[in-house]
């Protein structure tokens, strides 16, 4: 069990440069590219990047303005494509906290909650006493941040320094990242979603490009939702 | 930009990030009390996930802006290789993400 405060900060270090700043850096990078070349400002970039923290909305809030739809179609778009952090949230915090020892700050530090600390945290709160838990998270989380805010900033003015094909590289790496972390971290069910809304989003948005999304996930979900349950049905009787 | 546009995305954006931190505060508010696999939630995350299904293909395939001016074939196959390569070697998202994007700049720049 690790008891000291430095020796957590090292850990936090450790786990948080490499893979994760790596990742958040280059997928960052693609985001602010994309921002710049939809001809939006630098600062809405760095505001998506810090308030949203989490690639898969940031890209539904520049692509859907882009695609020109309303603010409320584009607001509950966003909110859609970010339902995973409620589960996310409720399996994280009891983790992290000490039974009974919720504070107000925990709705500040939710903020910075994103796949790459969840993951850490889930993976080496166990190690860690339990009082200096939170203290990994910040430490892992803000270098995540920092990173991720570094990417987006680099990409938004790097875009236009690059040769174009190396310019339209970056932001093809949008859906490429956005897909493979989808598929890395999630479990069956999320893969079914995600298959069955595929063809649905191409559908849709050619016969209602301004509902093409919320129609996708109303539809494609519940039919994903049915057909789950269905296997689940059939896993359980077998 | 002029001003009323300016507005219009401070607006868009600070609706975007309110209505993503909704989420987190209500897991923080209701961590010990609600049941994140009731069925409710459970539709919510298949609704949601859905919706990024449908918006990774549009991408891909239909998309708006730059990658407009870039055949659909470069797009499908790079994609294609990219994930390939992530499923095929061990789930690592960096080399697939790497490849899948080399093999893209590659097919724009010499065909």
């Amino acid at each position: 069990m690790i008891a000291s405060a430095s020796a957590v900060n090292r850990l936090a270090w450790r786990d948080a440069i490499g893979f994760p700043s790596i990742t958040l850096l280059a997928s960052m990078t693609g985001f602010g590219s994309l921002v710049h070349e939809s001809g939006l400002p630098l600062a809405m970039a760095i505001a998506a990047t810090v308030g949203i923290w989490g690639l898969p909305g940031q890209l539904a809030l520049v692509e859907m303005h882009v695609a020109g739809l309303s603010a409320f179609f584009v607001i509950l778009g966003v909110a859609l494509a970010n339902a995973r952090f409620l589960p996310m949230v409720v399996a994280f915090m009891p983790l992290m906290n000490e039974a009974r020892s919720k504070s107000r700050w925990d709705f500040a530090l939710v903020q910075m909650l994103s796949i790459n600390s969840w993951a850490a945290g889930l993976k080496r709160f166990p190690e860690i006493e339990t009082t200096l838990r939170r203290r990994y998270y910040i430490v892992f989380a803000v270098i995540c941040m920092s990173a991720g805010t570094l990417g987006t900033v680099i990409g938004y003015f790097g875009v236009g320094l690059m040769p174009r094909p190396i310019a339209l590289g970056l932001i093809f790496m949008n859906p490429l990242f956005f897909a493979v972390l989808l598929a890395g971290v999630q479990n069956r069910s999320s893969m079914i979603a995600l298959v069955v809304g595929a063809p649905l989003g191409i559908m849709f948005h050619l016969v209602a490009p301004d509902l093409d999304l919320l129609l996708t996930g109303v539809v494609g979900g519940t039919l994903a939702f049915l057909l789950n349950n269905r296997l689940k049905g059939r896993q359980s009787v077998s | 930009m002029n001003e009323s546009s300016a507005i219009a995305l401070v607006l868009l954006t600070s609706g975007a990030i309110v209505g993503t931190y909704l989420w987190r505060g209500a897991g923080v508010m209701f961590a010990a009390r609600i049941k994140s696999d009731s069925p409710v939630f459970q539709w919510v995350t298949f609704v949601s996930y859905a919706m990024l299904g449908g918006l990774i293909a549009r991408m891909v395939i239909l998309p708006i802006g730059p990658l407009m001016e870039t055949p659909l074939l470069f797009r499908v196959l790079a994609f294609v290789i990219g994930v390939g390569v992530f499923f095929g070697g061990g789930k690592r998202v960096l080399p697939a993400v790497f490849v899948g994007v080399a093999t893209f700049i590659f097919l724009v720049s010499f065909f």
